[in-house]
């Protein structure tokens, strides 16, 4: 019963011990980010495919002439 | 002939409305036309590259932009939003790539002097070459 409890508490400390050298690795390998100085860019690249392009580009080019204040 | 006249009288006001209908259509697309000349400032900021042509179908600042024309870009980009949301909706697309589609053309439309973005981000002056545009544009 005594045997255990020790047995116990040998496991307490060493997990211990264990955190504090991952804490200490992990500032050891810390990596450092700044914030970028260029605006995030959006991928366009996601959903929109050549021929989408090419099947909307008739309707495209009427909006741009009916509504030529805004473009 | 009461009948007729009765007729008469309840087409008449129909009639009128249907006329006042047909007046406020005529003037409607006879706004556009009318209206089909671009804001002096903004031509005038495009003309002098302050702004430009996004792939994306958006206005964008080639420099830091005065608060006015900060202004008149966004105003002019949430009613191109408007336009192509609603014909995404008639096309059966998205905003996005309805406005992408826009832009290629846009790009591809503007003038030399006036100012564009490179796929790769970069803001280019309009010259007498074709235009850097994303692969995808027609």
């Amino acid at each position: 019963m005594n045997m255990t409890k020790t047995g116990a508490r040998r496991f307490a400390i060493s997990g211990r011990s264990l955190a504090v050298i991952t804490g200490m690795s992990a500032l050891a390998g810390c990596v450092q980010i700044d914030t970028p100085d260029k605006p995030i860019e959006i991928n366009l690249n996601i959903n929109i495919r050549q021929e989408v392009v090419y099947r909307l580009d008739g309707d495209a080019k009427k909006l741009i002439e009916q509504n030529s204040e805004i473009f | 002939m009461g009948k007729n006249e009765m007729r008469m009288m309840t087409w008449k006001p129909t009639g009128l409305a249907l006329a006042a209908i047909a007046a406020t259509a005529a003037v409607a697309l006879g706004v556009p036309s009318a209206m089909a000349q671009r804001d002096p400032a903004y031509a005038a900021a495009r003309a002098a590259g302050q702004i430009g042509e996004q792939p994306d179908g958006y206005l964008g600042f080639a420099t830091t932009p005065t608060p006015a024309i900060r202004a008149l870009v966004q105003d002019l980009n949430i009613k191109r939003k408007a336009a192509y949301t609603a014909s995404a909706q008639s096309t059966g697309s998205t905003v996005e790539q309805f406005a992408f589609t826009s832009g290629c053309n846009l790009i591809a439309k503007t003038k030399p002097g006036e100012k564009y973005q490179t796929p790769g981000g970069a803001w280019k002056t309009r010259d007498a070459s074709p235009p850097e545009r994303d692969a995808r544009c027609p």
